[in-house]
């Protein structure tokens, strides 16, 4: 109760150093918040074409259905497979005159079906790395009633290699910017606590335990952060509800899940607690000498 | 009670502060620590206020040893060694009652005690009558009584004090130290560093711990 006391008298004592440092605290964590609001979007939108990756595997006129349905109950029990669709020879040439219309005479005229028939295998969600990909496509050329088994790896590479470094520049910025807001929270306590040195003297000569000076600033680092991070979630959410409305381009953007938006909130205060205490165990704790 | 076994004390920039120093001092005695400036008297009582460990040596107050000690247990040995310094430390902010009652709070006296507990205190240093007033109403000894008065307040049974008279003018030097003679016979011992050389001399009965360069050169119980 005395901490909580304690940590917010030091906000009506510094009124101006405490708004300028969750203001400061809160600027940092806007641009993560937008940051991850993009990359959010962006992760979005990979994982999208990333659904689509497909192994097509064309199979020979001369497989027999019982060895299609066979092949078709093996590919269906591989851990990496989400689902196996068999397209026959009559859907393939529908689809065929359906889709390229520039072609439909031709395909009209015709006495024998040239297509073949094919099986399109889409791979599960965290299999989808150039490498299963290459793998399933090899497991399903083995078939000997498979003509060719195809996969765009280099589409799929490239897919691969995007998201990789979509993630880590989201790690670079996500890790900087979290460490601009430890910085500024770690200086705003250090000048709180100097700001009490006296009294945080006489409170050592005259024997407080350590954890009841200690308490009141680790409080105020954790509400620094958390109002650092709520404000940093209003900021964002204006960004969102705002700037999409001015481009068309992004119109779709999607706001963060809650999950994420809880989770930062509290990673903002939890970033607070630890940067206090960083800041206060220095200054405090010199004066009880090594642990 | 209190006692320093070759103790010394280097630090990094400034050197050797102390250098093989030992004495005793026991339960309710009352002893002087004399020396020029520099001379090391400060460190002395760093060293038993557990402010600061020693180099070589060790120091040990009461159950408290400096190479043993575990650093949550010197909180406790504070309380029982209560400090007084030349330049008062008062919260500026606060009343004399006030500044009494930061250190009870401190130490976590429930706070229905705190209020008799501060008048207690502050008769027993002869300023009940200037409780509210704030450290800048009060003149020199007054500020050094309330000083004295929170001191106290953990009730400790040593008295450290760091040249508790070098701001005062004689009378209110006289005062104050009439009030740790009073604090002494009731039973705290009292270890009072000071470098004014006539002061010790007008009270030669009291043992004297003479610093120079660091070194003890003379106690005159040996």
């Amino acid at each position: 109760m005395r901490a909580v006391r304690e940590a917010l008298a030091g906000f009506r004592r510094t009124p101006l150093l405490c708004a300028l440092s969750i203001g400061a605290v809160g600027l940092s964590l806007v641009i993560l918040g937008l940051f991850g609001l993009v990359a959010h979007n962006v992760g979005g939108a990979i994982g999208d074409v990333e659904r689509r990756v497909e192994v097509v595997g064309y199979l020979l006129d001369d497989a027999g259905p019982e060895q299609v349905r066979a092949a078709r109950r093996e590919l269906e029990a591989l851990p990496a497979v989400e689902s196996v669709r068999y397209v026959s020879k009559d859907e393939a040439l529908e689809r065929a005159r359906r889709d390229l219309v520039e072609f439909s005479d031709v395909y009209g005229e015709l006495r024998v079906n040239p297509l073949p028939a094919s099986f399109h295998l889409r791979l599960r969600e965290g299999f989808r790395t150039p490498e299963t990909v290459s793998e399933t496509a090899g497991t399903l050329a083995a078939y000997p009633f498979i003509e060719e088994a195809r996969f765009g790896d280099e589409w799929v590479e490239r897919l691969f290699a995007l998201r990789s470094a979509a993630a880590a520049v989201a790690l670079a910025l996500g890790g900087g910017f979290a460490l601009v807001a430890v910085l500024l929270i770690v200086t705003t306590v250090r000048m709180a606590v100097l700001a009490r040195g006296e009294e945080i003297e006489i409170m050592q000569i005259v024997g407080a335990r350590e954890g009841y000076i200690q308490r009141p600033f680790l409080l105020e680092g954790a509400l620094t952060g958390l109002a650092g991070g709520l404000l940093a979630l209003g900021v964002t959410r204006l960004a969102y509800v705002f700037f999409p409305a001015r481009f068309a381009a992004v119109e779709s953007l999607v706001w963060l899940p809650h999950p994420w938006t809880a989770a930062g909130v509290a990673a903002a205060a939890a970033l607070g607690l630890l940067a206090a205490a960083f800041s206060v165990h220095r200054e405090v704790g010199r004066a009880y000498g090594p642990s | 009670m209190i006692s320093l076994r070759d103790v010394s004390k280097a630090y990094p920039r400034s050197g050797d502060a102390l250098s093989g120093v030992s004495f005793r001092l026991r339960k309710g005695e009352f002893a002087f620590l004399t020396g020029p400036s520099g001379a090391g008297k400060s460190t002395v009582l760093e060293l038993i206020h557990f402010q600061t460990r020693p180099t070589e040596g060790e120091v040990q107050v009461s159950r408290y040893n400096s190479r043993r000690v575990r650093r949550r247990d010197i909180p406790a040995l504070r309380r029982r060694v209560g400090f007084v310094f030349q330049d008062f430390k008062l919260l500026e902010r606060l009343t004399a009652a006030e500044n009494v009652a930061f250190a009870l709070e401190v130490i976590g006296t429930p706070r229905r005690e705190i209020a008799g507990r501060v008048q207690r205190l502050l008769s027993q240093v002869g300023l009940a009558a200037r409780a509210r007033s704030r450290p800048s109403e009060l003149s020199g000894g007054e500020r050094q009584r309330v000083a004295v008065a929170r001191a106290l307040a953990t009730e400790p049974r040593i008295l450290l004090a760091d040249e508790p008279t070098g701001n005062l003018d004689p009378d209110a030097a006289g005062g104050v130290f009439e009030l740790f003679r009073m604090l002494n016979r009731l039973g705290t011992a009292v270890l009072m560093a000071t470098h004014d050389a006539d002061f010790v001399c007008r009270h030669a009965e009291i043992r004297q711990l003479e610093l120079e360069d660091g070194r003890l050169v003379r106690d005159s119980a040996a």
